[in-house]
């Protein structure tokens, strides 16, 4: 099995854009976004129950930056590949999707191919899928309860108003939800474990996706500008009173 | 300009992000095609009132997912010299699904989440919210057509033209090989009773800060006390208290409201996105540094479990 991890900023700091690249802020140390702890453990579940198997990890970040990866694999993944180069730069999401599709060929055929349905830095959520099509591949988007049987996978896949019933065969590609299971915390030895396991580092050249970056993008920012912001509301502390306020705020507007 | 519109259906009529996307696409100037997955047979009409003056529709998908079939016969019709130049698709999961492979066929960009766009000449510029909406970023599509953009829901104002029915055009799904292999076997409902969380005039939404699954009770109480549909952020939703046809949010249901009540909701992005359209907004929390607060028209720094049921008691004895 083969798992999509992205590398991300921490979430929980403030995000802001390079005006010179027009990119996202990519210093400092990465994480594994935890939208993707998700697939991490149903592949790990999902090989133990069918008894045996791998689970790999791709991902594509700058900076020759694992520290997410050693996340992944202090989870219990057993190998890596990073596809890392300057010139992927600005690379848009359907060529995103060019380089993890070569990089998932480069271990070799998977049974199934797992990522999270978005990620949470850039969330344009289409990779999975442009995966798929680019290898070829049936795919389940938006997959809850996944289990396999046999050369078939069975999944609930999540719909505007509740859930259908899916089965595809393998070889397929699958895209999960968050909360579909609960990811495992690394054990130490898990997390010592991770130092010392396989990471290939690649380059786009190397895989041989052209071209990459902006120049593959076929789009231009041409403005980046603060939204209106809405007015500043009343805060208030709760003095056990704070309901009267509610009340007298739904009746101003007519709600009761 | 030659335009297309992904359209969706659900219970014989277009879906909601379908209408607005039509009257959007008809503000651009030039002529609307409607790309139906499916049976157009009970949607022609309202595809032609409107502004579409013709619709692809592939006739009865057999449970194969969209993603593959739809974005196979799009191909093959812009193959077959019916070329778009723009292709606007709802931000749905089919969306998502067909735009993200067609993307892949035609070798073509595609942005997504955009909130706005517009065309000069044959140059379409699109608008999309990145860090909670908190920034606006306007993109032009470079290069040959058609180009893919994908829009949230209620970006725009649904308007009806008043045109005659759609002409129905066949676009046959192709044979897909591998690709097709994923079946829907059986389907599953799991809307609650009230109005609809994206239709609602006033939507209660409950989050982390309740503590535990029962208390989401109390959102239950006092969204049917308003008449309004019961919400719930994405924290609470993968923690399995509630169905996820209830979270409100980048991934789930974006909302618009009279009236929007955050209760032990934080503010996450991802939560903020989904709302932040709303009239009027009034959170209750404990913690003053949440980021909800920046944009409450109320804010009530408190222990949930203690307001809302003063709240609830308060409208119950009126």
């Amino acid at each position: 099995m083969i798992v999509c991890v992205k590398q991300i900023p921490d979430p929980a700091l403030p995000g802001s854009l390079d005006s010179s690249t027009k990119t996202l802020k990519r210093e400092g140390k990465l994480i594994l976004d935890e939208s993707d702890s998700y697939g991490v453990e149903m592949a790990l579940q999902l090989v133990d129950k069918a008894g045996g198997g791998e689970v790999s990890l791709i991902s594509m970040a700058p900076n020759g930056e694992v520290s997410g990866l050693r996340q992944a694999l202090a989870m219990g993944a057993a190998k890596g590949v990073l596809v890392s180069d300057p010139a992927l730069l600005g690379s848009d999401a359907l060529t995103t999707a060019k380089v993890l599709a070569a990089a998932s060929k480069k271990l070799g055929d998977a049974d199934l191919i797992i990522a999270a349905t978005e990620s949470s830095d850039g969330y344009t959520g289409t990779v999975p899928e442009q995966m798929a099509e680019i290898l070829g591949l049936p795919s389940v988007t938006f997959a809850k309860a996944v289990t396999i049987d046999g050369q078939t996978l069975k999944a609930e896949r999540q719909t505007e108003a509740g859930y259908d019933e899916i089965t595809c065969p393998l070889p397929a590609l699958i895209s999960v939800t968050a909360g579909v299971v609960e990811p495992r915390y690394p054990s130490f030895k898990g997390i010592m474990a991770a130092k010392s396991k396989p990471v290939e580092t690649v380059t786009a050249a190397d895989l041989g996706v052209t071209p990459v970056g902006w120049a593959g993008a076929n789009q231009d920012i041409i403005d980046i500008a603060e939204a209106p912001a809405r007015e500043a509301g009343e805060i208030i502390e709760d003095d056990g009173e704070a309901y009267v306020k509610v009340i007298e705020f739904l009746e101003q507007l007519k709600v009761i | 300009m030659n335009i297309w519109v992904y359209a969706q259906q659900a219970d014989g009529k277009l879906t909601s992000a379908t209408t607005e996307l039509l009257t959007k696409a008809r503000s651009l100037g030039g002529t609307v095609t409607a790309f139906l997955g499916g049976d157009a047979s009970s949607v022609a009409g309202e595809l032609g009132e409107f502004g579409a003056a013709k619709v692809y529709a592939t006739g009865d998908l057999g449970g194969k997912l969209p993603g593959a079939a739809v974005s196979a016969a799009m191909k093959a019709v812009i193959d077959g010299g019916d070329s778009p130049s723009l292709i606007m698709l709802p931000q749905s999961y089919e969306g998502r699904d067909v735009m993200s492979r067609l993307s892949v066929k035609l070798d073509r960009t595609v942005l997504t989440n955009n909130i706005d766009v517009a065309v000069d000449g044959e140059a379409v510029k699109v608008t999309t919210p990145i860090f909670g909406g908190n920034t606006l970023v306007t993109t032009t599509f470079t290069g040959a057509g058609p180009f893919l953009a994908a829009f949230r829901p209620k970006s725009f104002a649904a308007e009806a033209a008043g045109g005659g029915a759609a002409e129905v055009i066949a676009a046959p799904v192709p044979d897909l090989g591998a690709t097709g292999g994923a079946t829907v076997n059986a389907v599953h409902v799991e809307e609650t009773s009230g109005p609809k969380l994206d239709e609602a005039a006033v939507v209660v939404s409950g989050g982390r800060g309740l503590g535990e699954q029962a208390k989401f009770e109390m959102i239950e109480t006092l969204a049917k006390l308003l008449k309004g549909a019961p919400g719930a952020s994405r924290a609470i939703v993968d923690a399995g208290w509630v169905p996820y046809s209830y979270q409100v949010g980048q991934t789930g249901k974006v909302v618009k409201p009279g009236v929007y009540i955050a209760a032990g909701i934080s503010g996450a992005t991802q939560h903020m996105v989904g709302m932040k359209g709303s009239k009027n907004i009034i959170a209750i929390n404990k913690d003053k540094e949440a980021p909800i607060f920046a944009i409450a028209d109320l804010g009530i720094v408190g222990d949930v479990h203690k307001v809302l049921p003063k709240v609830i008691e308060a409208i119950q004895n009126r």
